[in-house]
C-alpha cells in the first residue's frame, strides 16, 4: 500500500538499506552473524555476541509477538493522525530482537499484549515501514 | 572505604523564576539562577573556577538546553580550570557528578553546575512564527529512525510501553499510578514555585484527556520555562560557606549496564535505572530505612514508580501495592516523595529540580512544606532520556 501523504522517514545508508526497502519484495530482513547467527538489530558493523565481523543479510517469518502497546491519541506531527497505535514486538525467531511499529488492522478493545501478529508495509517514497497486523485473520479490520 | 563522594558538597543553590511561557531569554534565567547559586554559597564569581552542565549544545530541539557552559564563561568572564557540558552522561544529574570528580581530582575548588529549559516560551515562538526551528525537516538518523516514522515522537509514548507491560505482567492498576501525580500535586500546593498547585481528586487524574495510554495529561510533566544551579565545592570549604554548612555525597550511582534504547532492553524497568540503583547501594552502607525522603524522577508518573521499585524501596512487581492509597510516599509517610511536587505540578526542570528540593529540604528551609521529620538524607534520581544516574546526599 502506498500512501499519498509524507511522514517523517529514516536516512536510508549502507548500514540500514536492507532493512528499510526489504519491504520491496515483501520480507521482514535483519542482519545476522554469519559466524553464530545472532541477529542484530538496530545494525551495527559488529555482532553483540561473538564480535566477529562477518555478517550478512537474513529473511525471517515476519511473524511477532506484541510485548508492549500504547494507543497514541495526541497529534505530534500534523501527517499522522491520531489516534495510531504504537507496539513494541518480538520477533520469532530471537526474541531479545524487537521493533517498536505500528500496530495495524486491529480494532483498540483487541490490542492484547501477548497476542500473534505478522508483518505488513507501509510504502512511502524509497522506504517500506515494516508494521504489524494481528496474525489471526478473524481479528483484522479493514483499514489502518 | 575512602570515597570521591566524600570530598566535595553542595554550598549554594540557586532557582531562576520558573514558568509557563516567561518570554524570557534562557540565558538570562541562566544567570539569574548561577549568580542567585555563587551568592547563596557566600562567593563572588571570581571564586568559581569550574564550570558543568547538561546537555550544553544540542543538535535538537534548542528548547531543551538555555545555556551552554562556554555562554555562562563568556558572560559573566569566568576564568576556569575546567569545564564541561553533554548530552552523554549519566542523566542530567551526571553534570553534578562530574562537578564533584573535578573537585576530588583537585582540578577545581567551586564548580558552578547549572540546567536550564525554556521548552515553553520556546513552543510558543516556534507557534506564533518568531523564530523557525532550522532542524526537523530532514531524514531521521540515529536512534530516532527507529521510531518517529510510527509517529513513536515523544517520550509519553515510549514510556507509556513500557508502563503497559509493567501492567500486563505485575498487576498494576491505573489508580495506584495515580497516586504519584495526585502526591505531587499535594505538595505542589505548599511549593511557591510550582507551576500547578490546584487541588486534584482521583476521578480528576482518571478522566484527564487521554494522551497515550495508559498515561493521560496528569502522568505527564509540565514543560516549562526554569533555571536551576548549584555550587559544589570542595568539602573543606563548606564552613567558610555562607551556611557554614552544606549537603554532602554519600553515593553515586553512574552506572549504565544495559542497552542505550527504547525497546530492546529488559522491559520490566525504564533503561538507565538498574545499574544506576544498584551502584548506588553498592557505595555506602546506608540502607534504605537510613532514607528521610526521595526525589525521583517523575517526567512521567511510571519513571518515579520505576526509581521506588528499582532502588529497592520495594520487591519486585510490588511498586503497585507500595503506592497503594498513597500514605507511604505522602509528607508525612515513610518515605515522603517529591516533596515540591515534582516535574508533573512543580514544572520540568529536567533532573535539577530534584536535587535541589533534596538540598532545601536537608537544609531544613523548606518553609511550608519542610518536612516535619528533619530529614538528615534523601536519594534524588535523574532520568526521561537515557541514561538515568542517581544520588544519595547526606546533611553535613
Amino acid at each position: 500500500m502506498s500512501k499519498q501523504f509524507k511522514r517523517p522517514l529514516p536516512q536510508l545508508t549502507d548500514r540500514n538499506r536492507f532493512f528499510w526497502t526489504a519491504g520491496e519484495e515483501g520480507t521482514l530482513r535483519f542482519l545476522r552473524c554469519s559466524d553464530c547467527a545472532n541477529l542484530i538489530h538496530p545494525p551495527v558493523p559488529v555482532c553483540d555476541k561473538c564480535l566477529s565481523r562477518q555478517q550478512e543479510v537474513a529473511d525471517v517469518s515476519g511473524r511477532a509477538t506484541l510485548v508492549a502497546v500504547t494507543v497514541n491519541e495526541q497529534m505530534w506531527m500534523p501527517m499522522i493522525e491520531p489516534p495510531y497505535v504504537i507496539g513494541i514486538v518480538e520477533i520469532e525467531e530471537q526474541p531479545d530482537v524487537r521493533l517498536t511499529t505500528n500496530i495495524v488492522q486491529c480494532a483498540h478493545e483487541d490490542l492484547a499484549i501477548g497476542m500473534a501478529l505478522e508483518v505488513a508495509f507501509e510504502h512511502y517514497e524509497d522506504v517500506y515501514l515494516p508494521v504489524f497486523r494481528p496474525a489471526d485473520p478473524a481479528l483484522r479490520t479493514e483499514a489502518g | 572505604m575512602e570515597k570521591f563522594e566524600d570530598k566535595s558538597a553542595v554550598t549554594g543553590l540557586g532557582m531562576s523564576d520558573i514558568g509557563r511561557r516567561l518570554m524570557r531569554d534562557p540565558l538570562g534565567l541562566t544567570l539569574d539562577a548561577c549568580l542567585d547559586a555563587i551568592e547563596d554559597a557566600g562567593l563572588t564569581r571570581a571564586d568559581i573556577d569550574g564550570v558543568s552542565t547538561y546537555p550544553g549544545v544540542v543538535g535538537g530541539a534548542p528548547g531543551i538546553s538555555g545555556a551552554s557552559a562556554w555562554d555562562v564563561c563568556d558572560a559573566l568572564r569566568l576564568d576556569v580550570n575546567w569545564f564541561n557540558s553533554g548530552l552523554e552522561q549519566s542523566g542530567q544529574l551526571g553534570s553534578v557528578v562530574n562537578a564533584m570528580l573535578a573537585v576530588a581530582t583537585g582540578l577545581c575548588r567551586h564548580v558552578l553546575c547549572f540546567r536550564t529549559v525554556w521548552e515553553a516560551t520556546y513552543t510558543e515562538l516556534q507557534r506564533s512564527g518568531q523564530i523557525r526551528y532550522s532542524g526537523g525537516a530532514g531524514r531521521l538518523s540515529g536512534g530516532m529512525e527507529w521510531r518517529i516514522p510510527y509517529g513513536a515522537a515523544s517520550a509519553s509514548n515510549w514510556i507509556a510501553m513500557y508502563c503497559s507491560h509493567y501492567m500486563h505482567r505485575y498487576g498494576l492498576t491505573k489508580e495506584q499510578l495515580g497516586q504519584i501525580a495526585l502526591n505531587g500535586r499535594r505538595n505542589a500546593a505548599l511549593t511557591p514555585y510550582a507551576i500547578y498547585k490546584d487541588p486534584m481528586t482521583m476521578d480528576d487524574y482518571l478522566n484527564a484527556r487521554v494522551i497515550s495510554t495508559p498515561f493521560g495529561l496528569y502522568d505527564c510533566d509540565v514543560p516549562c520555562d526554569a533555571s536551576v544551579a548549584f555550587v559544589i565545592s570542595h568539602v573543606d570549604a563548606v564552613k567558610d560557606s555562607r551556611r557554614g554548612r552544606g549537603i554532602g555525597f554519600e553515593a553515586v550511582g553512574t552506572a549504565n549496564t544495559e542497552r542505550v534504547s527504547w525497546d530492546q532492553g529488559d522491559l520490566r524497568y525504564l533503561p538507565g535505572v538498574k545499574g544506576a540503583a544498584d551502584m548506588l547501594w553498592s557505595r555506602t552502607d546506608l540502607r534504605h530505612k537510613d532514607i528521610d525522603t526521595a526525589q525521583l524522577y517523575d517526567g512521567f508518573s511510571f519513571n518515579a514508580l520505576c526509581w521506588l521499585e528499582r532502588l529497592g524501596f520495594c520487591g519486585e512487581g510490588e511498586v503497585g501495592a507500595f503506592l497503594e492509597g498513597g500514605t507511604r510516599i505522602a509528607r508525612d509517610g515513610e518515605l515522603p516523595l517529591n516533596t515540591n511536587g515534582g516535574q508533573l505540578s512543580a514544572g520540568r526542570m529536567h533532573g535539577y529540580g530534584f536535587l535541589h528540593e533534596a538540598c532545601v529540604q536537608l537544609l531544613g528551609e523548606g518553609g511550608e512544606r519542610q518536612l516535619p521529620n528533619e530529614p538528615r538524607t534523601a536519594v534524588c534520581s535523574a532520568g526521561g532520556g537515557v541514561p538515568g544516574g542517581v544520588l544519595l546526599v547526606k546533611a553535613l
